[in-house]
């Protein structure tokens, strides 16, 4: 049961009034793809135990999607940020990595 | 009567109450639990045990009893499995034991424990091991008799008659568990001035502090509770509620509490019971311990209980288990009942001391008042089956063996100690890990190795005083002060700032205590184990003999032996039993307990009712009903309805004398000669405007929409990215930046927030937005041969002509003074009309038009005769047709897939390998050799009937009797359908019945579609 606000409308949102959207940041690849890349951005997902980048909407508020940086162990919650981007806030990134000096990096 | 003539804490002797166990009238007094009420009535056979139906009589006088499970209420108030030790008594209650047949007295499951004195039926791995051939007999011997012997109460025969709600609660710290550690932790928290909840799972604040006899604040334990809890009572910024749980912790700083709120004063309108969803910055759990029984042989027998509970009932309620007592014990807690009993007037025969020198303050004060305190002994044996009798006392040789002539002590009560275990349950729900304390011989929070965490990523649980292994009162106090202030601190508030009797250290009066020592277990004679009944956990019926079994069969780890013996996995969740049984294993396996570990703890900690999680979302509020606004009119007019999503929606109109089929045969046959009237409004509608959204639109659907001329429809495809199709329906475009599309009906909300999706997350510079306005239309159908004569009887006339309004155009006009949107689309095939109007003018236009249609044979109808007609066109139906595994292509819906068109939401993936391959299933009609013959929906096809397994080529997705063509048809998703045409396919049906069906188009009727274009 995680708590996250909502960087659209400012909400602190429980779990259940969102709706979990899988990893963020995908590149979409359309006609023209090869079947390698295609593949890969419609079926491979990361996983990781630790720093992630998610998508979820605040279904149940003001209906917007969201990113949120999480670890997936701890469930410590790094940020929010708007879902009309392509890649985390360099601010966001260098917040992760001052607590998580072992961090990889988000790509 | 056992009853005291002095003490009794909580019990107010001036108010008698008359409550009723199995059948018979007896007293009791406010304050009392229906334990201490039974036990004063000198009740101590109080049930009968799971699996062997054994005796059993009230072991604890807490949450963790494991025997005492009753009946209690009546009729709709009926509630099975409720411990008597937390039942508090009320006038009226009635309550009845369990598991016994034909009586409490005399019980025929009880053969069973007789059975295994000789040999055990009910081992380690029972279920596993026995009654597995011959297969049949399981089912319809085995199974049968184990449910009737075995169980705990009955289910309950009515529905709840009480109601019940949830309370949404933030707050800066949470403190669980009311006793000395809970109520100091809260008021050092409190003077800071954060907000507080205070929780006690019982119905008094205190804890072991009412009992124990310590001195806190120069004040004597139960007068420094109430002035603590009177001082805490009069802070703006502190709720407390006694009769609350912790239930469970989750992540993030949620708990989950219950609150009994009048299960000890039932009356009418008030909630029985409460959820509290908690959001806490800080937590701190002050859930205290538990004390853990010994593991001797017959110690179940009704008479033998908890030390700790034995002086809860004598300090408490002023009532004595017996005359006549034995205590057994490692620990110099245990003292304290032999000190109570003595005070209490009854006759304390011997402590049974396991230890080799017991030199503490409270064995001190037990020698003065000449109590005979005996080391390195051991009860042998219990005596006595229905109620303790007496103990064969043994010496205890340094291998831990039983050795010498045992020797009798007759007694009526039996109180053991096996050590104190904190309940640390709560911290484990959310990831608290524990270490082995070998000194206290104990598991205790080891918040260095994990602790449950915020979103900040910061530890926000912590336990205090008991729960955190500080059992001395000194220690206990000083953990939850030091508890309370930094929860406080980490909230945001400073506890040294403000004032308060609690700042700082509290001054603690207490003896000290020895050390305990680890007793595992106590043979009856000799070596290990003999015989089986050493009882571990009583509510689950395991013994050390079991867990023995366990460890010799190879489930070394304790979460294997435990799911192997059913170990602590009964309503108690092995409160009393978890630490006893691990240890055992421990033994057999030559481990330590710490390299055994422990199981991992689940919520609830205690249950939780089931209405008290359902809340006030139960019957009417379950989940909420959609109605059109013409349902009323439905209701009226005979109406069978049928849930569509969250509508409901008629299936058919019945009139009187007919029956289902009847009355869908008539509304279809109407329809097609006459015209028939079809409440529409279920239909999802998506309002899409903006300056981008015909080029959005282009990539939602399979098929071009920017091109639509305003005034047109056009049927479209959606699919998901992955290239299955996803919902249809007709898009109309309404003016030059807006359109309207139609979902399935249910569906809006899904296509919705799909459209949300791609908007907001991948092509969120475009300027378009969608609203689902399905609620603000109303939508009826007016199809068949004089549709147009009834729009014209309505006063459409202009509008409706031919000419005027083509197939697959829309116009703006009124009807019968409704403004409407009139659509020519039909998905029955015949000429239609879809009249969409404001919803508050739905049952204006309904009756209108059922009125104008009179002379016209007009009758409504309802969604199987819309199924039939759209099957006898071969229009697919989304969930009949598609079911996330199936493309337009498959459905041989190529027309609607653009191939001009770069980009659409499914097109890459359409072009994937497995997407194009030749032999995918595709949609062709079935017509069965015999025409009265109806496939079952789902059917399998094959090429050949063979002994099963059979390959399937395809299975019917549609299937009906369709009164038009006066047969049956079919829709079939078949393996290279559409190369199959006038092939004969068979379908083998249950019972062995094979029928034979005819692969052909599935348009079944007017394929050239003369009848809609008319």
């Amino acid at each position: 049961m995680l708590v996250l606000t909502c960087p659209n409308c400012g909400a602190l949102c429980e779990e259940t009034e969102l709706v979990p959207g899988g990893e963020a940041h995908l590149k979409r690849f359309g006609p023209g793809s090869n079947d390698g890349e295609f593949e890969s951005y419609l079926f491979y997902r990361k996983n990781p135990k630790g720093v992630h980048f998610e998508r979820w909407r605040h279904a149940f508020g003001c209906g917007k999607w969201f990113h949120a940086a999480r670890c997936t162990a701890t469930l410590e919650v790094f940020g929010t940020y708007s879902a009309q981007t392509t890649e985390p806030p360099a601010s966001l990134i260098a917040a992760i990595r001052a607590k998580r000096p072992d961090w990889e990096g988000w790509r | 009567m056992t009853r005291l003539s002095v003490g009794g804490r909580l019990i107010d002797r001036s108010k008698e109450i008359s409550f009723e166990f199995n059948g018979r009238r007896l007293s009791g007094y406010r304050g009392d639990t229906l334990a201490s009420a039974l036990l004063a009535n000198g009740k101590r056979l109080v049930g009968r045990s799971f699996k062997y139906h054994r005796p059993r009589g009230i072991v604890a006088s807490g949450a963790e009893e494991p025997n005492a499970l009753m009946g209690v209420g009546r009729g709709g108030r009926f509630e099975p499995n409720q411990r008597a030790t937390t039942t508090e008594l009320y006038d009226g209650l009635t309550a009845e034991s369990q598991n016994h047949w034909p009586s409490l007295r005399f019980d025929i499951g009880a053969v069973n424990a007789a059975a295994a004195s000789v040999a055990p039926i009910f081992p380690a791995g029972f279920y596993y091991k026995t009654f597995i051939y011959p297969r049949a007999a399981w089912k319809h011997v085995y199974e049968p008799l184990i449910r009737r012997m075995a169980g705990l109460g009955k289910a309950p025969k009515r529905g709840d008659s009480d109601i019940y709600e949830h309370f949404h609660v933030h707050t800066d710290v949470l403190v669980i568990g009311g006793g000395a550690a809970g109520l100091a932790a809260a008021r050092t928290a409190a003077g800071s001035g954060a907000r507080v909840l205070l929780v006690e799972q019982t119905a008094a604040w205190g804890g072991r502090a009412l009992v124990d006899g310590v001195t806190i604040d120069g004040l004597p334990g139960p007068d420094w509770a109430a002035r603590e809890t009177s001082a805490l009572e009069a802070m703006p910024n502190v709720r407390m509620r006694l009769r609350c749980t912790g239930a469970g912790l989750y992540d993030h700083g949620y708990a989950m509490l219950h609150e009994r709120v009048s299960d000890h004063a039932p009356a009418p309108g008030v909630p029985r019971h409460r959820l509290w969803r908690v959001r806490a910055k800080r937590i701190v759990v002050a859930s205290g311990a538990i004390e853990r029984p010994l593991t001797f042989a017959l110690n179940d027998a009704p008479g033998v209980m908890l030390a700790s509970a034995v002086r809860d009932y004598v300090e408490l309620y002023g009532v004595c288990p017996g005359r006549n007592a034995v205590i057994a014990a490692n620990n110099d807690d245990a003292y304290r009942t032999a000190l109570a009993l003595d005070a209490a007037g009854v006759e304390v025969r011997a402590v049974l001391d396991t230890r080799r020198a017991v030199e503490g303050e409270l064995p001190a004060r037990a020698r003065e008042r000449g109590i005979p305190v005996r080391l390195r002994t051991g009860i042998a044996f219990v005596r006595g089956g229905t109620g303790v009798r007496g103990v064969q006392v043994g010496r205890l040789s340094d291998s831990g063996r039983m050795t010498g002539a045992p020797e009798t002590v007759d007694c009526d009560l039996v109180a053991m100690s096996g050590g104190w275990s904190p309940a640390v349950h709560l911290f484990s729900h959310c990831g608290g890990k524990l270490r082995w304390d070998d000194a206290q011989v104990m598991f205790r929070p080891a918040p260095e190795r994990g602790a449950p965490s915020g979103p900040d990523g910061a530890v926000n649980t912590r336990c205090a005083g008991a729960a955190n292994g500080e059992l001395q009162a000194a220690a206990c106090l000083a953990d939850a002060v030091e508890a309370g202030a930094d929860a406080a601190r980490a909230a945001g508030f400073a506890p040294e700032a403000a004032g308060g009797a609690s700042e700082g250290a509290v001054a603690v009066d207490a003896p000290e205590e020895a050390p305990v020592e680890a007793h595992w277990f106590t043979p009856s004679r000799g070596g290990y184990v003999h015989g089986t009944k050493h009882w571990v956990d009583f509510q689950n019926d395991v013994t050390a003999a079991d867990i023995r079994l366990a460890a010799q069969e190879g489930y070394e780890s304790i979460e294997h032996a435990k799911r192997y013996t059913t170990l602590g996995m009964a309503t108690d969740q092995g409160k009393t039993s978890n630490v006893n049984g691990l240890a055992l294993l421990a033994d057999e396996l030559g481990k330590s307990v710490s390299e055994v570990g422990v199981t991992t703890f689940r919520p609830p900690y205690a249950p939780v009712s089931m209405g008290a999680i359902a809340g006030r979302n139960a019957g009417p509020f379950f989940k909420a009903v959609r109605k059109t606004r013409m349902h009323d009119w439905h209701e009226r007019h005979g109406a069978d309805f049928e849930p569509v999503g969250d509508w409901r929606r008629p299936y058919c109109f019945r009139r009187r004398g007919e029956d289902r089929p009847a009355a869908v045969t008539r509304e279809i046959l109407n329809t097609r000669r006459n015209v028939g009237l079809l409440d529409a409004s279920t239909l999802g509608k998506l309002a899409v405007k903006g300056p981008d959204a015909g080029e959005f639109l282009d990539l939602v659907y399979t098929n071009a929409m920017s091109t639509l001329k305003p005034g047109r429809c056009r049927y479209g495809l959606m699919c998901t990215e992955n290239g299955f199709l996803f919902d249809d329906g007709v898009a109309a475009r309404i003016g030059e930046d807006e359109y309207l599309l139609h979902t399935t009906s249910g569906g809006a909300e899904r296509v919705h927030a799909h459209l949300e999706e791609w908007l907001q997350t991948e092509w969120w510079d475009m300027k378009v937005h969608v609203a689902d306005v399905t609620d603000q239309w109303a939508q009826i159908v007016v199809a068949g041969p004089n549709a147009r004569k009834v729009l014209e009887a309505a006063g459409a006339s202009a509008d409706v002509a031919a000419e005027a309004l083509a197939f697959m155009s829309w116009i703006e006009t009124r009807i019968a003074g409704c403004p409407v949107r009139l659509y020519r689309i039909s998905f029955s095939g015949e000429l239609s009309y879809e009249i969409a109007t404001p919803a508050n003018c739905g049952a204006i236009l309904w009756e209108a038009l059922l009125k104008a249609g009179e002379p016209f044979g007009i009758m409504p109808y309802g969604t199987e005769a819309l199924h039939v007609m759209r099957a006898e066109k071969g229009f697919i139906m989304i969930g009949d047709e598609t079911d996330g595994t199936v493309t337009p292509q498959d459905l041989g819906l190529h027309w609607a897939v653009s191939r001009k068109k770069d980009d659409f939401i499914g097109k890459r993936a359409q072009e994937r390998a497995d997407l194009t391959r030749p032999d995918r299933k595709q949609l062709v009609g079935l017509t069965t050799e015999e025409p009265e013959e109806v496939l079952p929906d789902g059917a399998h096809a094959v090429e050949v009937v063979t002994a099963p397994p059979m390959r399937t080529v395809g299975h019917v997705t549609s299937t009906y009797y369709s009164p038009t063509l006066g047969r049956s048809i079919a829709m079939a998703l078949i393996e290279r359908g559409s190369a199959r045409m006038g092939e004969t396919l068979t379908f083998p049906l249950e019972g062995g019945k094979v029928v034979k069906a005819v692969v052909c188009d599935p348009v079944f009727l007017d394929k050239e579609g003369i009848r809609q274009n008319v």
